[in-house]
Order: C-alpha cells, then structure tokens, then sequence
C-alpha cells in the first residue's frame, strides 16, 4: 500500500482536471465527483495509516518509519540531480488524513453552500487543486517538491480568494494574499539555496544524516532555519507576514475552513515539523520563532476581541492559535503543535463552517451587530458552534484543552524565562475565550436584530457541521497525558520521526503531577473567567455602543496594514516611478536619442567640410602627415 | 539527419508563398512550411537523443563542411549539439504560434508571411552555423526583416520603434563583427568555432574581444544599458512581430553570448564576469521595477522580458556549469512564454483594439479561453512550478549559490528577489484586465478562434512540457553547458 501513495494525490488532480474541463457542462455532477476524488484519496490515507501502525517493530525502529517512493527525476543535469519523491512516514500520514478527511467534509457543504453560484463547477476544480498542491506539500520528500506544493497552495488560495472575481476588493484581497505569500517564499528559496549549496541535496533524509557535519557551523544552520521561518510566517499567517489572512475572508466560507483549517496556514507548522533535525539545534532560530508566535497570538487576540465580521473574529482566532503552535515549535515541542493543528483543524473547520450556515440563513449577512437570538432558529447550527467555542477555549474534555494543555505545560518548563512566556499564552489564551463567548453571545443570544427570515441550512450542511463536532469533542483523546492515566499515543506515533531532535533536545516535559495538575486548573479558571467576562459584557447585547480609545485601536487592527502601506507599498512604488521616469525615460532613451541625435547633427557638419576647394583640402593633407610625423617621434621616444 | 534541410525549407516556403495567387493560398503554405518545420525540429530531437543513447560522444552531431571561400577560410560548417537543438525546437515552435496568430493579417499578406518566413531561416541558419561568419550572416537575416514588419505592418509610433530597434541592433552586429575579425587575425585565421575552441587565444584579444562580442550579442538579449529597443519595438511590431522578436530574436544575442563569447574567449569571460552579473542584476529588478509604471500589455510584457532575460545574462555570467544550463533553460522558457504572452495580448487587442489596462475589466467572463492563458503564462512569469520558468529560474539561482563569495551571494539575492516584485505587477496586470466589473461595450467580445487557440495551444504544450518534466531538458542541454564549462574551468 505504501507504494501506492501516489494516488493520494493523484485522485485530487484528475478531479480537478475532469470537473475544470467540465466546469460548463457538469452541473451539479461536478460537486460529487470532486468530493468523491476527495474520499477516494482519504480512503487511500487511511490505509496508509494503518499500514504504518501495523508496521513490524524493528522496521520502524530502524527506518524512523520514513518510507520513500521514488517517482522520476525531476530536475537532472548531471550536476544537479532533484527526485520527485514522495515520502510517507507518521508525520505526513497524519497530514493526509487531516487534509483529505476535513477536505472531504468542507466538499460536501460546498455542494449545498456554493449551489445558487454560477461559478460552481470552477469552484469544485479549483477546491480540488487546493486539495492537490497541500498533498504534494506534505508527501513530497524533498524541500524542492514541498516547495512545489507550496506554491501551488498559494496559487489556490489566490484562486479562491478572489473566486468572486467581479468585486475589485475580493481580488485585491487575493492579490494581497499572494504577494505577501511570495515575500515569506523568498524567506524559503533563500533557505532552499543555502540548504543545497552546502549538501548537495535537497532530500530530509540525506540533510539529517548530514546534520552531524553541518552542525560545526551554527551560525549557517541558524540562517538557513530563520529563512525557512521567513517562509513559515507568510503560509501560516505570522508577524509581520499576517495581515493577508484576515482578508482573506473575501473568498466563499468554506475556503476559509479549508484554508484555516486544513490547509495552507498549517503548512508552515508541517514545514518546520518536518526539519526539526535543523531547528533543535538552532537556538536562536527557536527563541525567534517563540517571540513571534508569543507576539502573534497576544496581537491576534486583542484585534479578535473588538471585530464584529464574523469570519473577521475567526480569522484573527486563526492568527492567534497558529501563534500558540509557532510557540510549541519554538520550545521544540513538536509533537505538541502537530496535536494542536489536528485539533484546531477540527473547531476551526466546525467554526467557520457553522459560521457560513449563519450566513446563509441571514442572506449574506456577516456583521454579528445584525445577528441575534439566531439560536431559536438554528439548532444544529447552534449547538455544533457551542462545542465549537468550548473547544477553542480549552474546557476539558474536549479537544481544544488537551492541546493548548500541552503547549502550555511545555512553555512553562522551557528555560528560565519559561514562566514569564507561560504567563503571556495564559493572557492570549483568556482572550480567545472571551471573544469566541462574545462571537457566540451576539450571534445567537439575545433577540434577533435583523431582517428577514433566519432558517436552519440543509442537511447536506449540517452533517458535516455535527461530524466535525464529534471530532472536537473526542478529538483531544489522542493525545492524553500520562497524569489522566492515558499514554500520549500521538506521541509514541510520531516518536521516531522525532528521534533525531529528541537525543539533542528533550521534548517530554518534566513536571510533579501535582505542580501539571494545578497548572491545568489554573488554564482551565483563566478560562472560565473569559467565558463570565463575555457573559456579562454580551449576553444581552444590542448594537448601540460604540468603541473607543485602545479599543479602537484593536478594531482598527493597530493600524498594520496602514503602517506597511506607508512604510513598504508607497516607496517601492516611488521606486519604480523614479527608474521609469527619471532613468528609462529621460536618462537612457535620452542618451540614445541623443546619440541618434548626434550622428544626424554630426554628419550634416561633416558633409560641410567636403567644400570642393582644393586648397583646404591640400592644407588638411599637409596637417595630417606632421601630425603622423609627430605621432612617430612620439613613438621612438618610448 | 541533413541540417541543410533546416535551411532549405523555410527558404522554399518563403519562394512559394511569393508565388501564390491569393492570400488564402498564402496562409496555408506559410501555415504548412511552418508545420514542417515544427514536425523537421521534433524529429530532430528524437535523432539527436537516440545517437547520443547510442553512445555517440561526439561534439556536434550531423556535421557537414563544405568551403565557400577559400582564401578566407569561410566554410558552411554545420552541425548542432543540445543547444541549439533546443534552440530550435523553440523557433519551431514559436514560427508555427506566429504564423497562426497572422491568420487575419489583410495588409501585404503575401509580404508579411515571406518575411516572417525568411527571418525564421535566419534564426535557423544562426542555430546550426559552426562558422563565425555564415553565423554573423544569418544574424543579419533575422534583423533586416523586423526593421520592416515594424516599420511597414507596425502600430503607434511605428517608424521611430522601427529605426531605434534597426540602429541598436545594427550597432549590436557591428560590434560583433570587429570581435569576429579581431578573433580572427588572432586566433589562427579562422572562423571555424570548433578549430577556435582547439587553439589558445592569445589572453590579450580574448580581453578585447569578449567585451566586443558579448555586448554585441548583448544588445540583442536586452543587456542593461542596452535595452531600450526592447519596449518600443515590441510594442510596435504586429503580434507574429513581438512573438519573433522576443521568442527568437532575443535567443540569437543570448545564444551567441554563450556559444562564440564564452565559450570561444573563456578568459575574457572571467574577466568580465563580475562585470556581467552587475548588468545583469540590474537588468532584473530594474526590468521588474520598470514594468511596475506601465500601463500597455504590451509595455508590461516588454520590460518583463528585460528582467527575464537578465536571468540568462546572469547564468552565463556566474560561470558555472549548472547556472549555464539554467541560463539556456530560460533562454528555451522564456521564448515560448513570452511568445505566448504576445499571442494572447493580440488576442485581447484584436477584440477591445486597446492595449491599455486601465480601460479593460473584467474580461474573464467574456473570453474565458484568452484569460486562463492570461492566467496561465502569467503565473509562468512569475515563476510558478509546473511551468517552465519555475524551473528554469530555479535551475538558474541554484548554480549562481555555487559561488560562495559575498559579492555573488549579493547578485543573487537581488535576482530572487525579483519574484516578489514580478508577483506584484503581474497580478496587477491580470486584476485590470480580467477581474472588475465588465465595461458595457465589451459584452459580447468573442474568445479566440480557432487558429488562435491552435498557436496559443502549441505554445502552451512547451510550457507544460518543461515545467512538469523538466528532466528531458535538462538531458539534452547539460552536455552542452558542461563543454563551455571545462572550457571555463581550463582557461586561467
């Protein structure tokens, strides 16, 4: 079966070939099939899956479990050799199943969501590139096939983004996405190039065999590492590469789930995850990457809390969460951000898909001032967002606690300034809480403050909604720590993928029961108290009041996007006019007019000097042989 | 395979269509001659790879001599290696695109086609020549022409496009022809550039000639500052004219800079190098800044080809063996894409007869098939995988990292950082023309017809082909890069 995982991906693309070519004359077909390529390719991943479960003992001990199926070469000059090789290994199997399994379930609400478009075959296609290019980002097993997938992820959410092409702020939307995408790509190419000047190849497995060499040289480990994180900050939404996500919102509502939840903003996550050979022994690379997540999740979180677009506030949630994983990441805990993208991938498909239902049953509405009281119309919708937000806030049992848990415990026992960036992550955490209670409190408490008739979506819409809250409940169950009695089986999974990091760096926690047990209840109290606080401030909501002072501040997003209009946009433009203005048009075109210029002038005097009087022309003869006279004394002197 | 055959046809077609009676008739003979040619180039490539898998190791494969003058030394010497049967895979491909994209073209048909016949000889004759000066010679062919499909089947400021492209690149020859003589005198009396790549060039006139030649070639490959015919050419020529000139025409100066500069005068080449990356570095981004202003199709695809072909300067100019075989990659990427860019700006213009971007919108939901192939070669130039100049680009940078000294390192960075700005005007340019709100009078605009969709199609197929398996490129240019480069590497 391994062998065959070449048709994970494969089953995506011929459906986004046969529903793109077919986009005009499919229909409705073209919605099943491609969320049947989708199935197709879940089914094959979780085969996989558990082929590798059932993996002999001393195989995966041996092989760190990684298997590597070799396709063709694809870039081949005899000095350069690029395999197009996919591997599968515990890492990438679980990104399968994330990717395929949430993918599947976001086609099928597509189908109902998207039904009255008239772009809907095209939509299908392009879900299923995306679909494709996240497959080849995690299967590939070399830098260079990630970074393919890579780009084609950024491609797909330019796509979708601005699938409603019509509307100029939709697709400035996307250009925004794709560009700021394209500046963390630098970040990674950079990190490719040095990478590969220095190995000669691009493969994990030959650069972690090579890591005992490489790691002579830190400062080189430690500037390829920080130009990967360049990359990472743009796919995965963080500081200063952020500002893309929150708009991305102009796309249709299941793109958000896809690209919040399944794909694209974890790449990141993946990518560093899966160099954790180069990261364990980069340190500083490890302290940057825990500011920023820090940063990015505290940033995200107060501009959450004053937004009132409800795919605005889980959008800004999804920053936050991301920098909760970047902090996991940065205190080498890589075991614990993988548990938490899986179950931030269930709430947050959950969220913004029952968000898509609010939705649609309002017309289109997305401002929660002119929601209210929905929860009498909406039941499922209802009651799936509510596990949605207890899960996102880390109430126990469900998914949401055991994760954040873990990063949390993590934090707190890394180095000496661990308690201070625990603390930061309590407050971020607060936060999330609070404005997912404030979200739910305005949107569905109350009474009803707008106008038309809300109803609750099909079913082809709920099921998915009431599947993904199953998982957010029991989701968390994989990953049980040992003071619940439970043996962390996420861990033991990914265990030999992390070996290599693990004997430089430990990644277990090390912590009296009694001392994790009341830091649980602490998180679990801090978040209660931002559930009370979004109680009282929200529970009989009305749209009167007005934000001011730092809050507005946050609603305004601290005026980044502004700030990096002023600061990078404007003269980069400056730039480009000046070099068009200044040096093309009047400096080199006029150089060469002039020349042109020049010669006509030139010639019309020189025509002068041919005046036909032989006597000039005797007195030039005359010149010139003293001056080749002249010229050959010149020379004999020498 | 006989390569004279690569001459003869085209010269044939150009005959013939001046003998037809009626423009229909011209069309299709053009059309069929090309087609040859296309068909002639694929089987060439089939030829050549199975000689070299049977183990033929012989520099140039298919070569023939015949002298023309005696007491000169001149000799119609062909023969070809992987390079240029890249190069004229790509023609090939570039000729039939154009001929197809003519099809309405009603003023002078038969004038039209005959020269746009002619200079694809010439670009073929330029491809095969193993002798410096029926090589200059084809060289002039495939300029002479474009001075009058500008001048003559033109738009806009016709005339001074027309004059400023035949002046620069008449200096451009020029130049090139004082290197061949210097070369000549001083490297044993020949033209032959496989007996010139045997002798030793005395290091002096490889001082002089390499500047001499490279920048003459240069100026047709849109070296900074040498570039400025590039635009205003472009943008005058009819689309087969614009296709040509930056599918085939700029391949000639990139072609020559590699096969008579560096590889003839591999010294000079050292000594000049730093001297290339620095023009070619700024050829890059200040191409790529440059097309940030424009407004015009065309204009942006102009400019964008001076920051593409910065990227085969720099390859060539770093001097190793995997940036040359990126270099000639690009060289392959860049003509189909551009040519491709072109067709589909014709496409456009033909229907909204504006090439500004500013007045156009929405145009997706019109021309649906124009559009994705908007989409399509513009996510080609800005380096998307899949597509040919991904990995081209790609190729490129990895062999300019090999030099590990600061001053390359910087070079380098400054060419990568090129796909951030080409992003940025490239979506600007597709956002104005295909996204927005549809202007009224644009509602009931055609997509391409049939011959268009055939040109933008064939072209297209390359695109795809090197992008997704860009191995069998690779495969055939490689070889070839690693002669220049023991060259290189022997030369002090």
């Amino acid at each position: 079966m391994l062998n065959l995982v070449w048709l994970v991906p494969l089953f995506p693309l011929i459906g986004f070939i046969i529903t793109g070519l077919g986009r005009n004359h499919l229909g409705k077909a073209s919605g099943w099939i491609a969320s049947l390529a989708i199935l197709a390719s879940f089914v094959v991943s979780a085969l996989i899956f558990i082929e590798l479960k059932t993996l002999p003992e001393d195989i995966a001990e041996h092989t760190t479990g990684s298997h590597v199926v070799h396709l063709f070469n694809f870039i081949n000059t005899h000095a350069m050799q690029i395999a197009f090789d996919f591997q599968i290994d515990a890492l990438s199997s679980i990104f399968l199943l994330v990717i395929t399994g949430i993918g599947f379930l976001i086609h099928i609400y597509s189908i109902s969501y998207m039904s009255h478009d008239e772009g809907f075959g095209k939509f299908f296609a392009y879900l299923n590139l995306f679909v494709f290019s996240m497959l080849l980002l995690v299967l590939g097993a070399n830098y260079l096939i990630l970074f393919i997938g890579w780009e084609g992820v950024g491609l797909c959410s330019y796509l979708l983004i601005g699938f409603w092409y019509k509307n100029i702020a939709y697709t400035d939307a996307a250009k925004k996405a794709f560009i700021m995408n394209r500046i963390g790509d630098l970040g990674f190419l950079i990190g490719m190039f040095l990478l590969y000047s220095k190995c000669n190849a691009l493969d994990f497995k030959s650069i972690e065999n090579m890591m005992p060499t490489l790691m002579n040289d830190p400062s080189y480990i430690t500037a390829v590492a920080l130009c990967f994180f360049i990359g990472a900050t743009g796919k995965s939404a963080q500081i200063p590469l952020f500002t893309w996500l929150p708009d991305a919102m102009a796309g249709p509502t299941p793109v958000s789930a896809l690209i919040h939840a399944a794909t694209m903003v974890t790449a990141g996550v993946y990518m560093i995850a899966r160099s954790n050979f180069l990261y364990s022994v980069a340190p500083i690379a490890q302290q940057v990457i825990l500011i920023i997540g820090l940063a990015t999740a505290l940033l995200a979180a107060t501009i959450a809390t004053q937004q009132n677009d409800i795919k605005k506030v889980l959008a800004y949630s999804t920053v936050s969460q991301l920098g909760f994983m970047f902090m996991a990441l940065g205190v080498g805990a890589y075991t614990a951000a993988i548990f938490h993208v899986i179950t931030h991938a269930f709430f947050k498909a959950l969220l913004f898909l029952g968000s898509g239902s609010v939705i649609h049953a309002v017309d289109g509405e997305q401002d929660i001032r002119n929601m209210g009281g929905l929860k009498k119309y909406m039941k499922i919708t209802y009651i799936t967002f509510f596990i949605g937000c207890i899960a996102i806030a880390g109430i126990p049992p469900l998914s949401g606690f055991f994760s954040k848990d873990e990063i949390m415990m993590h934090i707190f026992t890394h180095g000496t300034n661990g308690k201070i960036f625990w603390i930061l992550g309590m407050l971020a955490a607060m936060m999330t809480a609070y404005y997912m209670f404030r979200l739910l409190f305005i949107t569905f408490h109350g009474t009803y403050r707008g106008k038309g008739h809300p109803h609750e979506s099909p079913a082809l819409m709920t099921m998915p909604l009431i599947v993904l809250a199953a998982l957010s409940i029991v989701g968390g169950f994989i990953g049980i720590p040992e003071v619940f009695g439970g043996h962390h089986a996420l861990n033991a999974f990914l265990e030999p993928i992390l070996l290599k990091s693990q004997a430089l760096q430990t990644s277990i926690y090390e912590l009296s029961h009694q001392n994790e047990i009341l830091l649980m209840g602490v998180a679990v109290f801090i978040a209660c108290i931002g559930i009370t606080m979004a109680w009282f401030g929200f529970k009989k909501y009305n749209a009167a009041d007005t934000t001011k002072g730092i809050a507005k501040f946050a609603e305004d997003k601290w005026y980044i996007d502004e700030l990096y209009d002023k600061v990078i946009v404007k003269p980069l433009f400056g730039i480009s006019k000046w070099i068009e203005k200044i040096i093309e048009k009047a400096g080199i075109d006029g150089i060469v007019n002039g020349v042109g210029r020049l010669i006509q002038v030139g010639s019309t005097k020189i025509r002068l000097l041919q005046s036909g009087l032989v006597g000039f022309y005797l007195f030039m003869f005359v010149l010139g042989i003293i001056l080749l006279f002249a010229l050959q004394m010149w020379l004999v002197k020498f | 395979m006989n390569l004279l055959l690569l001459i003869l046809i085209p010269l044939l077609t150009a005959v013939a269509v001046f003998m037809m009676q009626n423009n229909n008739q011209v069309r299709w003979i053009a059309f069929f001659g090309s087609a040859i040619q296309l068909i002639l180039s694929l089987g060439l490539y089939v030829v050549y790879t199975n000689a070299r898998n049977h183990g033929d190791t012989a520099q140039m494969l298919f070569e023939q001599n015949m002298p023309l003058f005696k007491s000169w030394n001149i000799n119609l010497h062909l023969g070809v290696d992987g390079i240029s049967v890249a190069m004229i895979m790509l023609t090939a491909f570039v000729v039939v695109a154009g001929v197809l994209m003519s099809w309405k073209m009603e003023k002078m048909t038969k004038e039209f086609y005959f020269l746009l016949i002619l200079l694809s000889m010439g670009a073929y004759g330029f491809f095969i020549s193993l002798d410096l000066f029926v090589l200059f010679f084809f060289l002039e062919i495939a300029v002479i022409p474009k001075y009058l499909l500008i001048g003559v089947w033109g738009s806009g400021k016709k005339e001074y496009s027309a004059n400023k492209l035949a002046l620069m690149l008449m200096t451009g020859s020029a130049l090139v022809l004082v290197g061949m003589f210097i070369l000549y005198f001083g490297g044993g009396k020949s033209f032959d550039i496989l007996q010139l790549a045997q002798t030793t060039i005395p290091t002096w006139t490889q001082h002089i000639c390499f500047p001499l030649l490279f920048v003459g070639f240069g100026v047709f490959t849109a070296l900074f500052p040498f570039h400025t015919w590039v635009p205003d050419g472009h943008s005058s020529a009819p689309t087969a004219g614009s296709m040509f000139l930056a599918g085939i025409s700029m391949k000639l100066g990139g072609y020559g800079c590699l096969r008579v500069a560096t590889y003839l005068l591999p010294e000079g080449a050292k000594e000049y190098a730093n001297i290339i990356l620095l023009l070619s570095a700024i050829a890059i981004l200040y191409g790529a800044f440059a097309t940030m202003m424009q407004k015009d199709l065309k204009y942006i695809n102009a400019y964008s080809s001076i920051s593409h072909c910065g990227f085969v300067l720099l390859g060539i100019g770093m001097l190793t063996k995997v940036a040359i075989t990126g270099a000639i990659m690009q060289m392959v990427s860049h003509g189909l894409m551009t040519a491709l860019f072109f067709a589909v700006i014709g496409i456009i213009y033909e229907r909204t007869h504006t090439r500004q971007v500013n007045e156009m919108g929405g145009l997706l939901k019109v021309m649906p098939f124009t559009i994705t192939l908007l989409f399509i070669v513009g996510l080609c130039s800005l380096g998307l995988p899949g597509l040919s100049g991904f990995v081209a680009e790609m190729t490129v940078f990895v062999g300019s990292w090999e030099n590990p000294d600061t001053f390359h390192r910087i070079v380098t960075v400054a060419g990568c950082m090129s796909i951030v700005v080409t992003a940025v005007y490239i979506l600007r340019a597709i956002g104005k023309t295909a996204m927005g709100p549809l202007k009224e009078e644009y509602n009931n605009l055609s997509d391409a017809a049939w011959h268009e969709k055939l040109a933008t199609i064939i072209l297209l197929v390359g695109i795809i082909a090197i992008g997704v398996a860009p191995f069998w490129l690779n495969d055939l240019v490689s070889p070839g890069a690693e002669l220049i480069m023991q060259k290189i590497q022997m030369a002090k």
